[in-house]
């Protein structure tokens, strides 16, 4: 299975498993992953499930839809060419390891 | 002294509660009374993503179930209270058990209203609002061909949608003069009524449900026009009442909701309540609202958490909501009203604009179809404290670009 290793800004790191197709944010919210809200349940529709995926894995990442890309300017941490919203990057397929940082704040 | 916190309801509003009042350092005993035995779940979705036939099959939950433990929060699941006593300070639950508190929280949420027509009691009728009912429906709807909603507000088109997406016959019959009408303006209304009926739904506007009855192999649906719709099964949607019953049957004052302060506190001082099932007095306004959203369930939470734990806390955040409706995605920030004057942004040909509303030429509300930029600068506007006029909107590029150049306080 997949794995997501998610880093908080303190430094700590947790590393979780994940259903082929599942998406970061759902496998934050089960796994109890600080920092990740995801309000809307996975819609794009709350800018609350932002990560910054590591450097090396973001390109091999589906692309930022438009609303995804609109959303990602609302985020409560800043936007940097690395963010996306966890609800939003399904794992599986080539990607079968990322490493994302958890953001300061979300809401 | 550390204070015994009793929630009365596990939803969005009631975990929340549970999980901010953690996070503000509240070390005292915490119970979280849940009516349903499952793990407390994500709602927004049983209505659009769940109903799709590439859903996954089990729903979000709130928290992980390790979440409870390590937070020290006593869930009691499949539970119920049957009353309160207020003079004795605890709640008799089903089993007959007494617990004690020092702070009761009434999150009980809203059912959904009941069809009262004839036949409304038929199998192959459903309502969509727990995951019980969601699971019901979707082991139904594999079978089915024809669909006939009840109702065009937020739930009913959304199911619709997803059910059209499904490659369903839908009917949708709505009594009122227009789709959307209790939450929408009259030219959002009036987009998603073209909208759907170009996806293939049949929305009858102007025409209520006039009893159900049972064929060998279907329903039949008679409407109030007096038209008969063929249906596999019929899905309402057609609001919700709150549930008050047990603060009502305590004495505490209800009307349309429970009635609470800024401070989320009840007619009792040691009882609050929130999200769905509050009645409370909306910021800067003289009106009180009872809302029906996560929004409202999460940040009265929030809010709620520090006052009880020692910061009083009136509530002031702004409403805001989202739908999905086929592959449009609404958001809309604040509360529109009948009288306000609507202003477009946008092409709507183009299936992406919002509609601004003015209420006493001051920006109140904004609708975005498809533009989420819009959505959330609407946000940050209607927050800031500034009045915002048509004149001040017409003279920026965007909503965007006006949020940029608006002060908002910190």
């Amino acid at each position: 299975m997949p794995i997501i290793t998610f880093e908080q800004s303190n430094g700590t790191a947790t590393e979780v498993e994940v259903a082929d197709g599942g998406n970061i944010m759902r496998a934050a919210v089960s796994n109890g992953i600080a920092g990740i809200v995801g309000e809307c349940g996975g819609q794009a529709m709350c800018a609350t499930c932002h990560v910054y995926v590591a450097p090396e894995d973001a390109a091999s990442l589906p692309e930022i839809s438009e609303s995804e890309d609109e959303m990602l300017d609302c985020t409560a941490a800043e936007r940097t060419e690395f963010s996306r919203l966890g609800c939003q990057v399904r794992l599986g397929g080539a990607t079968q390891q990322l490493r994302v940082t958890v953001p300061s704040d979300q809401v | 002294m550390e204070q015994r916190i009793v929630i009365i309801g596990a939803g969005h509003a009631g975990v929340q509660l549970a999980a901010s009042l953690r996070e503000a350092g509240h070390r005292g005993p915490l119970s979280l009374i849940n009516q349903e035995k499952e793990l407390p779940y994500q709602r927004p979705p049983l209505s659009k993503d769940y109903v799709a036939a590439d859903a996954a099959s089990e729903p979000l939950a709130l928290r992980p179930e390790s979440f409870y433990a390590e937070h020290n929060i006593d869930v009691l699941a499949d539970a119920r209270v049957d009353s309160i006593d207020r003079a004795g300070r605890f709640v008799n639950l089903g089993t007959g058990a007494q617990l004690p508190y020092d702070r009761l929280v009434i999150a009980t949420g809203a059912r959904n209203r009941p069809l009262t027509c004839e036949g409304s009691e038929l199998p192959g009728v459903y309502g969509l609002r727990t995951l019980d009912d969601a699971r019901a429906l979707k082991l139904r709807l594999a079978d089915a061909r024809r669909v006939v909603v009840i109702g065009a507000g937020f739930i009913g088109l959304e199911f619709a949608a997803a059910a059209k997406k499904r490659g369903l016959e839908v009917t949708v019959l709505e009594f009122a003069t227009r789709p959307l009408g209790r939450a929408a303006s009259e030219p959002l209304s009036s987009w998603f009524d073209a909208e759907h009926r170009g996806s293939g739904i049949n929305l009858r506007c102007n025409e209520g449900l006039e009893r159900i009855e049972a064929r060998e192999d279907h329903l039949q649906v008679t409407s109030t026009a007096g038209s008969d719709y063929v249906a596999d099964l019929v899905v309402y949607g057609i609001g919700v009442l709150p549930n008050t019953e047990l603060a009502a049957e305590s004495g505490l004052s209800c009307e349309n909701g429970i009635l609470v302060d800024e401070l989320l506190r009840t007619s009792d001082e040691r009882i609050y309540a929130l999200g769905d099932c509050a009645n409370f007095p909306l910021a800067d306004s003289s009106e009180r609202v009872r809302l029906e959203s996560v929004q409202n369930a999460n940040d009265h939470a929030r809010a709620l958490a520090l006052t009880l734990t020692g910061q009083p806390t009136e509530y002031r955040e702004l409403p805001w909501f989202w739908s999905i409706q086929g592959e449009h995605r609404l958001q809309i920030a604040g509360l529109c009203a009948a009288s306000d004057d609507a202003v477009l942004l946008g092409e709507p040909e183009t299936g992406k604009f919002s509609i601004a509303l003015f209420r006493g030429g001051v920006l109140a509300a904004v609708e975005s179809v498809n533009r989420p930029a819009d959505h959330i600068s609407a946000r940050k506007l209607l927050s800031s404290g500034t009045p915002i006029t048509a004149s001040m909107l017409e003279a920026s590029a965007s909503l965007k670009e006006l949020a940029r150049s608006t002060p908002i306080p910190a």
